[in-house]
């Protein structure tokens, strides 16, 4: 179920920061759907990359955090060369990681996986399942 | 004997595709009264029309038929062609073999058998076609402009500045119409009535334009280049030739009222002007709220107050009208979903821009109008009953688009930690820099746009609850606002039906007025001599609207430079002799052009207001009424070469 917007959660996330860790306005963005209709990896994408935007442009990143759409985001800019408000999407995506990171969050407990699993993981991934595992 | 020549065109393959134009032109050699028959490729071209030219002079040709497209096209182009070689242009026929014939078959056999027949027709037509000249009427070169908003008053100043007399009527007090009541201009916030006051001079002090204002038209008659026009004047109960427009009665006057040019949000005294920068500046007096405590009486000092006035009739002559009677907007009453005009707090466009403007009620200071407070939070609901066909009106009132973004700015100028929301549909913004003023809005303002219709809205402990949709991100958004601006459509004024039957004009579904063609005649409407400007005919923003006024004017300046005005001569007339004076085509006749005769008792024709139409000559009883060239032996004559 979506929530309702409403006064105390339309753009309650600070967007200014948002705005400074990406280095693009959100704002810019008209949803012409663009980056969506020529992204490579959109079908495999819980949210398409505009419903990113706009969503963020409502303040909703706990929506895109949910998702699996910026970890799929493999940053190749088809749609930041074809945005026609030259949005850089990319930079949105890797913001979006960022705000994850940043809050240090380990998804995983390495004591609780067995020991023989532990060794044939290579550690990318360990370092991976730490930060961004989505729901 | 009439020596008719018949010129058949190929149009390319579009006649000679389906018709066997060879088996045509030796069908119509042999038929009465044709001495010369040609085909030709495109008989519209340069030597097609020379080669007809030729002919006429070769073979002595009395008339000609072109077998061709439909007359629509090309009739003006042949009988302006013939003319050169000094034939009548009405001894030149049309036959239309496209439209009528060789689009709508496919069948050559049968196709070419109703060429022939049309041809045939038309040929029957043309033998007994007489020479007309064209009906001469003298022009009154002084022009009625009627509503004094920007489109009446661009409209009159390029009449006047043509050097022709102008006699602009308002029915307020004050020219200026919505325009002075609008604070920023779009895209380029330009102060609304800084850019316009100097106009309203402009017109109050030219040497041309007589400003006849608190009056309406209320009889018209006559036909272009000459009407008579009957203009009231309503009382004002100030002798404005005394009035100096010092304002000492309005000061003093006890009565408050809430003020119109302020949207109900400011008030006025009994005796008021609309607004300080009124044009004429004289005051005028409001007899419903008038007490008559004559304070008023005893302190102007020029003596000017005076109840006894009444209202009075001007008669004018005029050559050519502008209508530019402007619009009004839906009334919030109409959308009970929006509070219907009952919550305080939802407003609509013209009242915000009250509220924006420096000279409105607040001075600028966006106050809401329940408590005074300065609105956190604004709603701006587009498409506010526009682009509804199944409640309101099915239209898109045009401007919305843009003044809401505007509002959404010059709010977020006025209050910067304010919030702007705006629910739209479709965001329509179709003008030069209009789109980057949008963009700029969304981008640099961060107003919200939400795309989706507001389904209600209620009022909840001193707030506006709004409940809409946005439908980019699925989700219901539920605002609880401190004001809302509705975006209501754009409507004619009240009264557009009493209009457009005084002047003979006629209106849409929606009750703009109509013009004659939607694309290639947009400020001419269906009556010659009468023009539209603003947004009578359409909803229009301020450039488009000036645009279309200067439009407007240059066709009343092109029919003013002529000492007389031509008509087609194909009109109906009376043969004196048949007439009973029976009276059965006067009430057919839609443009009064037929008057009986009581005396003579017979009908007599008003030629220039005949437009042909043909209602008369079908209703007439005794044959009296004969349209010229289309005579009733001509049609019988033509029939029976269809069917013969």
């Amino acid at each position: 179920m979506n929530n309702k917007l409403t006064l105390e959660n339309i753009q309650q996330f600070d967007l200014d920061e948002f705005q400074e860790i990406s280095g693009e306005n959100i704002f810019a963005c008209y949803q012409c759907g663009n980056c969506s209709a020529g992204c490579p990896a959109a079908d495999f994408m819980d949210l398409a990359p505009h419903e990113v935007i706009r969503l963020l442009q409502l303040g909703q990143i706990d929506e895109v955090v949910k998702t699996n759409t910026v970890w799929i985001c493999a940053a190749c800019v088809t749609c930041r060369v074809r945005c026609p408000k030259g949005v850089d999407l990319s930079k949105i995506m890797e913001a979006v990681r960022q705000i994850v990171l940043r809050k240090k969050n380990n998804y995983v407990d390495l004591n609780k996986i067995e020991s023989e699993l532990r060794e044939k993981l290579p550690q990318i991934a360990l370092v991976g399942n730490f930060r961004k595992f989505t729901l | 004997m009439k020596r008719i020549g018949v010129f058949i065109c190929h149009c390319g393959i579009n006649i000679a595709g389906t018709v066997d134009i060879e088996k045509l032109t030796s069908q119509i050699k042999e038929y009465p009264n044709v001495v010369h028959v040609e085909n030709y490729k495109y008989m519209c071209s340069s030597p097609g029309q020379q080669l007809i030219n030729q002919q006429i002079m070769d073979k002595n040709l009395d008339a000609v038929v072109v077998a061709a497209c439909s007359p629509s096209l090309h009739e003006n182009t042949f009988r302006t062609s013939v003319q050169r070689v000094e034939m009548n242009p009405y001894n030149c026929e049309i036959a239309n073999i496209r439209e009528q014939c060789s689009w709508v078959h496919d069948d050559k056999q049968i196709a070419t058998d109703k060429a022939a027949k049309i041809i045939k027709s038309m040929v029957e037509k043309t033998v007994l076609d007489e020479p007309l000249m064209p009906i001469t009427v003298p022009v009154n070169r002084k022009a009625l402009v009627i509503g004094g908003g920007v489109a009446g008053m661009q409209a009159a100043l390029n009449i006047a500045n043509n050097g022709y007399e102008v006699i602009l009527v308002e029915r307020e007090s004050s020219i200026g119409g919505h325009m002075a009541m609008l604070s920023e201009t779009f895209p380029t916030l330009d102060c609304s009535q800084c850019i316009l006051t100097p106009k309203m001079v402009e017109v109050d002090q030219h040497p041309n334009i007589t400003l006849i204002t608190y009056s309406e038209v209320v009889e018209v008659s006559g036909f272009v280049g000459n009407f008579k026009v009957k203009i009231k004047q309503k009382a004002k109960y100030v002798d404005w030739e005394k009035c100096n427009g010092c304002g000492d009665c309005i000061t003093e006057c006890p009565i408050n009222t809430p003020s119109e040019f302020e949207q109900q949000l400011g008030e006025r005294h009994a005796i008021y002007r609309p607004f300080p920068q009124a044009v004429p500046n004289k005051v005028i007096v409001d007899m419903d709220e008038c007490i008559q405590c004559m304070v008023c009486q005893v302190f102007c000092p020029t003596d000017a107050i005076d109840f006894n006035q009444k209202d009075s009739i001007v008669e004018q002559e005029v050559g050519a009208i502008v209508l530019a009677t402007g619009y009004q907007l839906y009334s919030l009453k109409n959308l009970p979903e929006y509070g219907g005009g009952e919550i305080e707090d939802v407003i609509d466009g013209l009242a915000f821009e009250r509220l924006l403007s420096a000279s409105g009620p607040t001075q600028g200071v966006v106050k809401r109008p329940s408590d005074g407070k300065i609105p956190q939070d604004v709603v701006f609901i587009q498409c506010a009953g526009s682009r509804d066909p199944e409640n309101h009106m099915p239209y898109c009132s045009r401007i919305c688009c843009m003044y809401t973004a505007k509002h959404a700015m010059l709010y977020k100028h006025r209050v910067h930690q304010g919030r702007a929301y705006i629910f739209y549909m479709d965001i329509r913004s179709g003008g030069k820099d209009y789109e980057e003023f949008v963009q700029r809005v969304m981008e640099e303002e961060r107003v919200v746009y939400l795309r989706g219709k507001v389904s209600r809205l209620y009022e909840e402990d001193g707030k506006v609850v709004v409940c809409g949709t946005d439908t980019l991100t699925r989700r219901n958004v539920e605002i609880k606002a401190d004001l809302v601006v509705t975006a209501t459509p754009i409507r004619p004024i009240e009264d557009i039906d009493q209009l457009s039957k005084l002047f003979k004009i006629s209106i849409n579904q929606n009750g703009f007025l109509t013009e004659a063609h939607p694309k290639l005649r947009p400020v001419e409407s269906l009556t010659s001599g009468i023009y539209l400007a603003g947004c009578a005919q359409a909803p229009r923003d301020i450039p488009d609207t000036v645009a279309q006024a200067s439009g407007a004017a240059s066709m009343v300046c092109a029919l003013f430079s002529s000492d007389q005005l031509y008509h087609d001569p194909i009109i109906a007339g009376v043969d004196e002799d048949l007439c009973s004076g029976c009276g059965i085509c006067v009430g057919v006749c839609p443009y009064s052009a037929r008057t009986l005769n009581r005396e003579k008792g017979i009908v007599e024709v008003n030629e220039v207001l005949c437009e042909a139409c043909g209602a008369c000559s079908a209703a007439c009883p005794s044959g009296a009424a004969q349209q010229r060239n289309f005579t009733d032996i001509q049609l019988k004559n033509m029939v029976k070469a269809i069917l013969g």
